[in-house]
């Protein structure tokens, strides 16, 4: 079997701040979804050829 | 007694066909069917200009991996566990499952922070957003059951755990995560099909509501806030999608004027 790209053969790594705990995978995906987010909003989406054409 | 006709007596019309048609349950659900849901609305080929932003695709990607993981879990069950757990093309297809899955959550997610930071409710579509919720978390639960049906040590740790969250609220008795036929026959049968309904009203609600405009920028607020109603709301988006001119652009968070696109 192909050997995985990120060793899974350990104990996770965890984030603790008071009582909250985060995996740090769990963290890599929240923060890769705030950045998709801020992404989608910022980046202009282009619009259609019929709307270019004026109008519908 | 001579054989005279009564003017006041009811006339023995034949009856109108058309009439009789018009009350059978058939006729009457399709006219209110069309009425709330005309095709214009139900397969619209345009939307207001405020739509041409990236955040209103997380939506469509979500449905897009909805379709991926009703599409390989229909695959799955017909070919059975042996099949999933011991051959490669089995092993591909229950990965494809658990990443559309993944995916799914993920762009549910950006959909639900898109809609909320919008205030997606407003202008009647409460019953659009709360539709939204319960899809979400009935796929909570669809995941929850799926994890706990893979037959590994991680769905028996994963149940071992929440056979005592959920004992502690007194579910366990009729929602047992122990008793693994349960679980799967709600993974694979109950649970699909309550989200399936759910995410299909979801979405005529949207096509009949329409896109939620974006929230005023905050000089136009005191203006608008007096003229909006909620009725007053779907008017003016109604007229966004009809005109050319009528729509709002920029960022779906904060509007401006221009153009609607196809």
């Amino acid at each position: 079997m192909t050997a995985a790209l990120i060793d899974l053969d350990h104990v996770g790594h965890y984030l603790h701040w008071g009582f909250i705990q985060l995996s740090v995978a769990n963290a890599v995906i929240i923060g890769l979804m705030v950045v998709i987010f801020v992404v989608a909003i910022a980046l202009p989406f282009r619009a259609g050829h019929r709307a270019r054409r004026g109008g519908r | 007694m001579s054989a005279t006709t009564d003017p006041g007596a009811p006339a023995q019309a034949t009856p109108d066909p058309d009439v009789a048609r018009s009350r059978m349950w058939t006729s009457r659900l399709r006219e209110a069917a069309v009425r709330s849901l005309p095709p214009e609305k139900l397969l619209p080929d345009t939307q207001p200009s405020y739509v041409a932003s990236w955040v209103y695709v997380f939506g469509v990607l979500t449905l897009a991996a909805l379709a991926v993981i009703i599409a390989s879990g229909t695959i799955l069950v017909l070919k059975g566990p042996s099949w999933w757990h011991l051959s490669k093309a089995g092993l591909f297809m229950n990965s494809i499952h658990l990443w559309s899955v993944e995916l799914f959550m993920f762009f549910m997610v950006l959909h639900l922070w898109g809609k909320f930071f919008m205030a997606a409710w407003r202008g009647k579509r409460a019953l659009t957003w709360m539709t939204g919720v319960v899809s979400f978390l009935l796929s909570i639960g669809a995941a929850f059951t799926g994890y706990i049906s893979q037959q590994n040590f991680d769905s028996q740790w994963i149940s071992t755990q929440a056979k005592d969250g959920l004992n502690s609220v007194g579910v366990g008795a009729f929602f047992n995560v122990l008793n693994f036929g349960q679980m799967l026959l709600w993974h694979v049968l109950l649970l699909p099909v309550v989200v399936v309904v759910i995410v299909a009203l979801h979405l005529l609600l949207v096509r009949r509501r329409g896109v939620v405009r974006p929230l005023p920028l905050p000089a136009h607020r005191r203006s608008v806030s007096r003229e909006t109603s909620p009725g007053h709301e779907q008017v003016v988006t109604a007229a966004a999608a009809a005109t050319p001119t009528g729509g709002t652009t920029g960022s779906p968070l904060g509007a401006g004027p221009a153009d609607k696109t196809s």
